[in-house]
């Protein structure tokens, strides 16, 4: 493989870069009015609430130093759970507590801790340690999630994420992000998790990457990528879709969890979501995105969810693909519509 | 619809830089191309007196000094009215305010170069008729000594020379004794030489010499000969001024001459300062349409600051163009510019070997810090105490070791220097070594190559000289800023697409 592809090239499989994201997609869609709403995960967390759109319980917030000390009681009854700077970015400052072993707490790599750690911990969080700016923070308490039955043996430590880019709404690319030990439990890319894409009409797993280079195992446990199965994956859609009515923002990507009892749940939201979506799927977001700014009809998230199914389905319609790479956007609707 | 609009500002922008360079060039002559240095003297007159009631001070400026020429004058006084007026043919500063008491400081600066072509343009006439009046026994040793001079002389240059040696001899006459014994050897030459018929008078002149305070000024003796003055030097009676001789106070009028006050002291400053040839066109170009527009006009510190302002859009165009159209990720987008400058005062390697060498050991006490669990303002505070101490560290280092560089590391941005450290140690701890090394890496590729355009000596030219690019180099900037296309370096961050591509 040569070290640089050709821009040509890339333009033709309708690859976007961060250039053309932030002017003609960030800035024209998002009004940064709206970015606290998904800056602070409490926010979101509570707009969702009102939206009715599922997120793990949350049991607890502590908003100051003082409250550390209440920590015993507001932690009772909880067994498995995870503390969240509110404005952390990247999983920084996560500490996710799997369950008691007596007055200890155990994490989810295995080792335990007492509660004057996780008191530590917190107050680390409220001063801000986690937080972009290193501002002031608080620290939010939710339920554990518990990993999906589809997912066994797909992550090392942590759960796997599904990162969706809404457009406008409508849900246009999506990917399973797994845990590996190179990335140490986190699910960013470059830090070495593996990115699935998954084919927009079933959630089913069709190209992995790890580190930018095409696989088809996973690195740590060897499960085959390619026969990964999303379950839930209307729902799931649907779930990301409402995201837009929600927040007003135009271009988000919405990073959902499946939960073992309780089905997708929306984690976190992102104003600027990456690019690197497009290599785990092998294919460009571009066509998806000038497919539907071309579309002026109204529709539900349900609707909305039903549509990308169909138009921006992998497999079994890979030539309806290539003609959406190559064709403009005008055109594509007429052989869509 | 506003796509048009952004091209026509675009365009608009280029347009209006280009023309005003252009028009600029055609006007003043300012070439595009830097050329010769030449040095030229910015020497400063600094009047002190103590004012009681009305003040009106006069001073003796210098009027087309010999080998000089002007390029431009300028006066500080706080408080007082000033006109430059022309008395009996000699060109005198006035200063005058209505009422002022206690300690007064007035400062007249004129900035010069030195010209050979420069003649006399305006010699006075000479003050003709005028009789010198001895007492004996002094009358008979000045006949006598004229007498003697004479003789060994033909023309007013020679007997001039001759008086002076009279005087000046390490073996002097009895005659000379006399003489000397109660009056001044200029003032007495220039008795004598009226006396023997040849116009005569006290000029006063100033010696120029690099970065010298409190400096006096030295007299000269003048005779007129034919159509003009000729300069003698009364200590050695050699004819001509040296080459660095500023002749400032010419004929015998006072220096100053104040009512309304008492205690006047003048004294001399002055400075060297390398221009380029076409700066000097345009600093003593005449009242065209740039005057007002030129940052020539504003005073010497200000022009210095100005220099430096103006080379920051390019430094900015740079940073721009690393980071949208190849992709370079930085620590803070600006502050690769502000290390640039930095460099621009440390100079390259020993610039870039200290910043490393600051922030290095900045990064590990930083780690340090990290488990004393401070508050992030605290936290930063901290760093940019210890930056502070490590620069004067290493300026002590360097002076001991004789590196002159210890000392300019001071011109390091400190704030800057400290939030680089701490971003960097932050990012250390969350993202890995990795990414540090990037930004870092990033971050000096853009410092260094902000610093090569910086110390260009035609972008230097260009900038301070035509300060109008700058538009286009905003247009430059706005344009990048609407370009959608691919950076550089995701053309390698996406070159896993092209693997699976049919």
């Amino acid at each position: 493989m040569r070290g640089w592809s050709n821009p040509a090239r890339l333009k033709a499989l309708g690859v976007m870069g961060m250039n053309c994201r932030n002017i003609e997609f960030v800035s024209r869609y998002n009004d940064r009015r709206l970015y606290p709403l998904v800056d602070d995960k409490l926010k979101t967390k509570l707009l969702a609430h009102d939206h009715g759109l599922a997120t793990p319980a949350l049991r607890s917030v502590i908003r100051r130093q003082h409250e550390i000390r209440q920590l015993g009681q507001r932690l009772e009854g909880l067994d498995g759970f995870a503390i969240k700077p509110a404005r952390g970015s990247g999983g920084k400052g996560i500490l996710v507590v799997s369950g008691r072993r007596g007055d200890r707490f155990v994490k989810a790599s295995g080792k335990e801790v007492t509660i004057d750690d996780l008191g530590r911990h917190m107050s680390n969080v409220i001063a801000g340690l986690h937080s972009l700016a290193g501002t002031p923070d608080v620290a939010i308490i939710e339920d554990l999630i518990r990993l999906d039955p589809h997912f066994d043996g797909y992550s090392h430590e942590g759960i796997p994420d599904i990162r969706i880019i809404v457009f406008r709404g409508y849900p246009v690319m999506a990917m399973l992000r797994l845990a590996t030990h190179a990335s140490d439990g986190k699910a960013n890319l470059h830090q070495g998790a593996v990115g699935v894409g998954l084919d927009m009409a079933t959630g089913d797993g069709i190209h992995a990457v790890h580190f930018g280079h095409r696989i088809h195992t996973h690195p740590d446990t060897g499960m085959a990528l390619d026969r990964i199965v999303t379950p839930y994956w209307r729902t799931l859609l649907t779930l990301a879709a409402r995201c837009y009515e929600m927040t007003g923002l135009g271009y988000i990507g919405a990073d959902i969890v499946l939960d073992r009892d309780r089905g997708p749940a929306l984690l976190e939201l992102n104003a600027r979501p990456g690019l690197s979506i497009q290599v785990a799927n092998g294919s460009g977001l571009l066509p998806r995105l000038r497919h539907i700014e071309a579309l002026t009809q109204t529709r539900s998230p349900e609707q909305r969810a039903d549509y990308s199914m169909g138009v921006f389905a992998s497999r079994g319609t890979r030539q309806d693909a290539g003609e959406l790479s190559a064709g403009r956007a005008g055109d594509t609707r007429k052989s869509v519509g | 619809m506003s796509d048009s609009i952004f091209r026509g500002l675009i365009l608009l922008l280029i347009l209006a830089g280009l023309l005003t360079a252009w028009l600029r060039h055609a006007d003043t002559g300012m070439p595009f191309l830097p050329g010769e240095q030449a040095s030229t003297w910015i020497v400063e007159a600094k009047v002190d007196f103590v004012a009681d009631g009305p003040v009106m001070l006069s001073l003796n400026i210098p009027d087309n000094p010999p080998a000089f020429r002007v390029l431009s004058e300028q006066t500080a006084s706080p408080g007082y009215g000033f006109s430059i007026v022309e008395q009996d043919g000699r060109r005198r500063g006035e200063w005058s305010v209505r009422s002022a008491h206690g300690p007064q400081t007035l400062y007249y600066k004129v900035h010069v170069v030195p010209d050979r072509d420069m003649v006399d343009s305006s010699p006075l006439p000479p003050a003709t008729g005028r009789d010198v009046f001895w007492e004996e026994p002094e009358a008979t040793a000045a006949r006598q000594l004229i007498a003697s001079a004479r003789a060994r002389s033909s023309t007013p240059e020679s007997l001039a020379r001759e008086i002076i040696r009279e005087l000046t001899s390490s073996d002097p006459s009895q005659n000379a004794t006399l003489l000397l014994a109660n009056r001044q050897r200029v003032t007495l030459i220039e008795l004598l030489l009226t006396d023997a018929g040849i116009p005569a008078r006290i000029s006063m002149g100033l010696l120029l010499q690099d970065a010298r305070r409190n400096q006096s000024l030295t007299p000269v003796i003048e005779i007129f000969t034919g159509d003009r003055w000729l300069a003698f030097d009364p200590a050695t009676g050699r004819q001509g001024t040296p080459d660095n001789l500023l002749l400032w106070h010419r004929g015998d009028r006072f220096l100053t001459d104040l009512v309304g006050g008492s205690g006047t002291h003048v004294s001399f400053s002055m400075i060297r300062r390398a221009m380029s040839l076409e700066g000097l066109a345009s600093a003593s170009a005449g009242a065209d349409r740039f005057r007002l527009l030129s940052i020539h006009q504003l005073p010497i510190e200000q022009q210095s600051v100005f220099k430096l302002l103006l080379l920051f859009p390019i430094a900015a165009l740079v940073t721009v163009f690393m980071r949208i159209l190849i992709g370079l990720r930085t620590s803070g987008t600006f502050m690769p510019i502000l290390i640039a400058f930095a460099f621009l005062q440390t100079s390259l390697l020993p610039g870039l070997t200290s910043f490393l060498t600051i922030v290095g050991i900045g990064l590990l006490l930083r780690s340090y810090l990290s488990h004393l669990n401070l508050l992030l303002v605290a936290r930063i505070a901290t760093i940019i105490v210890i930056v502070i101490f490590l620069i004067a560290a290493m300026s002590l280092i360097g002076y001991h070791l004789g590196f002159s560089a210890g000392m300019t590391i001071a011109f390091f941005p400190i704030v800057i220097i400290a939030w680089t450290i701490e971003r960097m140690s932050i990012l250390w701890e969350e993202e890995g070594p990795r990414e540090v090394f990037i930004q870092g890496t990033g971050s000096i590729i853009v410092a260094i190559a902000a610093f090569v355009l910086m110390r260009n000596p035609v972008v230097g030219h260009l900038s301070f000289n035509f300060p109008e690019l700058n538009l286009v180099v905003i247009a430059l900037i706005m344009l990048i800023g609407k370009y959608t296309g691919y950076r550089l370096l995701e053309l390698r961050r996406f070159r896993a697409m092209e693997e699976q591509a049919p």
